[in-house]
């Protein structure tokens, strides 16, 4: 056997985790919590995706190279957004002229 | 071992490089995916801050049910997906065979749902261009949102196609008893990829549907 078999009781305990975090994500969304809504919206969608990708796609269980790979990935996409981000939500910072007059 | 020479390639050592090499040149695709979904993200993010407002009375405008339902129908499909490939693992044919079917069908019922919500959308003018119509003093900026709306999960829809087709390659080459216990890689890796379509949703939805409920 090349790889670690998964037991079936561990896929449907991550499939009960996700509904219920998706019941929640809804739950969550009609509860006023301000700039928080989006906060919560965002932490409860990363959860299910590390659950996705750990035990769904068996990253858990997967080499330490393999890790390397799909880090790699997400850390470029941070990269993106770090700097756009630091750069559109920030131009209102400076009183910068508007060109030449 | 007839089964294990058939399943191991000739340049690689032992069948578990193998099995890593695959999971890897599979890692560094994805990686290209999480990229070119994640420039669409970062455009719908940037708009998000300056257009807070209209993104929020737009959201306002999608259908929370169906989104839940279709977040829902995926979340399962993963599920028969996952069991497919333990199935396989284990050297199922049938029951891998019914488990690719059940992801199929899954598949095809969250476009079928999708396709409805589209229908509605068209019907409720909100497809971008000189037919949109909108009340309210942002028309415009509610234009960009379902701009990106339509974009997103119009590729993710794209996404879904393509995995349904792979799985119906994978369905054939299962029945006609191509893997075994020994070599089940394509289905594995054909799951990542479904696997990795189920994660954009998971973020779609709250972003598109969930934007200002409260």
């Amino acid at each position: 056997m090349p790889e670690h078999i998964v037991e079936k009781k561990t896929y449907y305990a991550v499939f009960t985790g996700l509904i219920l975090l998706l019941a929640a994500t809804v739950a969550l969304a009609y509860i006023h919590l301000g700039k928080l809504n989006i906060v919560a919206a965002l932490t409860i969608a990363f959860i299910k995706a590390t659950l996705i990708i750990l035990y769904f796609m068996h990253v858990r269980y997967s080499s330490r190279l393999l890790w390397i790979f799909v880090g790699a990935g997400f850390f470029w996409l941070g990269i993106l957004f770090a700097l756009s981000f630091s750069d559109f939500f920030t131009r209102g910072w400076l009183p910068l002229p508007t060109g030449w007059e | 071992m007839p089964d294990h020479s058939i399943a191991l390639a000739h340049q690689f050592d032992d069948i578990e490089q193998q099995h890593e090499s695959a999971a890897l040149g599979m890692w560094i695709f994805l990686a290209t995916e999480v990229m070119f979904f994640g420039g669409m993200f970062l455009g719908y993010a940037v708009y998000r801050g300056v257009y807070h407002a209209a993104y929020a009375q737009a959201s306002r405008h999608l259908d929370v049910l169906l989104g839940g339902i279709n977040t829902a129908v995926l979340l399962c499909s993963s599920l028969t997906m996952a069991l497919a490939v333990h199935a396989a693992q284990l050297g199922g044919r049938r029951t891998v065979v019914l488990f690719l079917l059940a992801t199929m069908l899954l598949g095809s019922v969250f476009l079928g749902i999708k396709g409805l919500e589209y229908y509605h959308k068209y019907e409720e003018r909100l497809i971008p261009g000189s037919h949109f119509e909108f009340s309210g003093p942002n028309t415009n900026h509610a234009q960009i949102f379902f701009s990106f709306y339509f974009v997103m999960t119009g590729m993710h829809a794209l996404h879904m196609i393509v995995g349904i087709g792979i799985m119906l390659v994978m369905t054939m080459l299962t029945w006609r008893g191509n893997f075994s216990a020994e070599y089940y890689f394509p289905i594995e890796m054909s799951g990542l990829y479904w696997h990795f379509v189920d994660i954009v949703w998971v973020f779609l939805f709250p972003l598109l549907y969930l934007v200002d409920r409260s």
